[in-house]
């Protein structure tokens, strides 16, 4: 009896040894790919208030290498997309004929096509004037102003845009953004934007471990009504001390590719 | 009732379950792609056994170029993709999976243009090891968020 309550308790033990050193070791790993899945614990419990800081994963829902369903173009939209030749969606070419800007030029993602499509896990520092997002994909960043100044009037356009944001209470976080350059896709499936569209994000924070993102579009030049590209997408937060892979696009490399794929 | 002996196998039913759901998770979820597959014939499947003559480790995907006998006996080079290094590095490939003149085994899918081009479905190296399409990063979405 005696021998059976020692070799429970060694067992007892070793598991909640294992419990607690997995966790850590997975969380050491230099180059990983972010991705959690059932590996992480539950990180439930209450939010900090006006705080989103930590690195965020959507896990596959991020990627979206289909696009987006979006309001009817206008005749304006309807023009621009013609040119476009995508590699997926409804208007998917041939690996040849793709003009996607990212996955043959390399050119920047753009905002808010870096949200819409291959949003991998992307860190969030917060400073007492900017909310700034370090984002895996393409290892670029954002910086979100919380100043109290407003949106520039005609500004340059830019492909990340100018972006400010606010508290509207203390678990959710929305962020205005415009002058985003109209040369950008929005998604994988190649829809368009003018110089014109606004973009907003909402960032709930629902516990500890959860957070929500919705981005709603509005660009009445290419859209005839406001459309949400993502709608409560559901992020966990990841270990701090994960050290995330790069994933960067090289213009050399995908000239490459297509070079020796597109035949 | 007959008592299981101490050296009796125990199975469980439910351990069975989730390794079969598991296994079909890692052999049918396709790789993400930046592309669809409108370029590949997806009724066709190859196996190919030849040489490799490179293998790029680079976004936005990896490729592995083999050199392959066809029908006839003609020797052609033949450029395979698989998925970007941060998704299949997740089910086992590496920068160091293959080097100039390993021999290799790859399932193929060809694209419909004749070329000898493809993408990935499985393959085996000189070790017997294989690498399949895994689970990418087409894993679940978190489960929605406890309010």
């Amino acid at each position: 009896m005696l021998k059976r309550l020692i070799v429970g308790m060694v067992v007892m033990v070793a598991v909640a040894a294992a419990l607690t050193w997995v966790p850590v070791t997975y969380a050491q790993v230099w180059n990983s790919h972010g991705m959690i899945g059932n590996e992480q614990p539950p990180q439930t419990g209450p939010a900090p208030k006006r705080d989103l800081t930590g690195t965020w994963d959507a896990g596959g829902a991020g990627i979206a290498p289909r696009g987006s369903p979006t309001s009817s173009l206008t005749p304006w939209g309807e023009k621009k997309v013609s040119s476009y030749k995508p590699g997926d969606g409804p208007r998917a070419s041939l690996i040849g004929e793709i003009n996607d800007p990212l996955s043959t030029m390399c050119d920047p993602a753009g905002f808010p096509r870096n949200l819409l499509f291959e949003l991998r896990p992307f860190q969030v520092v917060q400073t007492p004037n900017q909310v700034l997002m370090l984002y895996m994909f393409e290892k670029r960043f954002r910086t979100i102003w919380t100043d109290g100044r407003t949106l520039p009037k005609d500004p340059d356009p830019r492909w990340y845009g100018y972006s400010v944001g606010r508290w509207e209470d203390d678990s959710t976080f929305v962020v205005d953004t415009i002058g985003m350059d109209e040369k950008t896709w929005l998604d994988n499936a190649g829809n368009p934007h003018s110089n014109d569209m606004r973009v907003e994000e909402r960032y709930h924070r629902v516990n500890m471990g959860a957070l929500e993102l919705t981005v709603t579009i509005t660009d009445p030049t290419a859209y005839t009504k406001p459309w949400v590209g993502r709608n409560k997408l559901p992020l966990k937060l990841i270990p701090a001390n994960v050290d995330l892979m790069e994933m960067i696009c090289s213009g050399t490399e995908a000239q490459e590719y297509k070079k020796s794929m597109g035949k | 009732m007959k008592r299981l002996s101490r050296s009796t196998p125990v199975k469980n039913p439910l351990l069975g379950l989730a390794f079969g759901i598991a296994s079909l998770v890692v052999t049918t979820t396709p790789l993400v792609a930046h592309h669809g597959a409108a370029s590949f014939d997806t009724t066709k499947e190859l196996t190919l056994q030849g040489t490799v003559t490179e293998w790029i480790w680079a976004n936005p995907h990896c490729f592995l170029k083999f050199d392959a006998k066809d029908d006839s006996g003609t020797v052609r080079n033949w450029v395979v993709e698989t998925g970007n290094p941060t998704d299949i590095s997740r089910s086992g490939w590496a920068r160091t999976s293959f080097k100039v003149g390993d021999m290799v085994t790859v399932n193929v899918q060809p694209v419909k243009s004749g070329a000898p081009v493809g993408r990935i479905r499985s393959v085996v190296l000189a070790n017997g090891q294989r690498l399949g399409q895994g689970p990418g990063r087409g894993a679940p979405a978190p489960p929605p968020p406890q309010k």
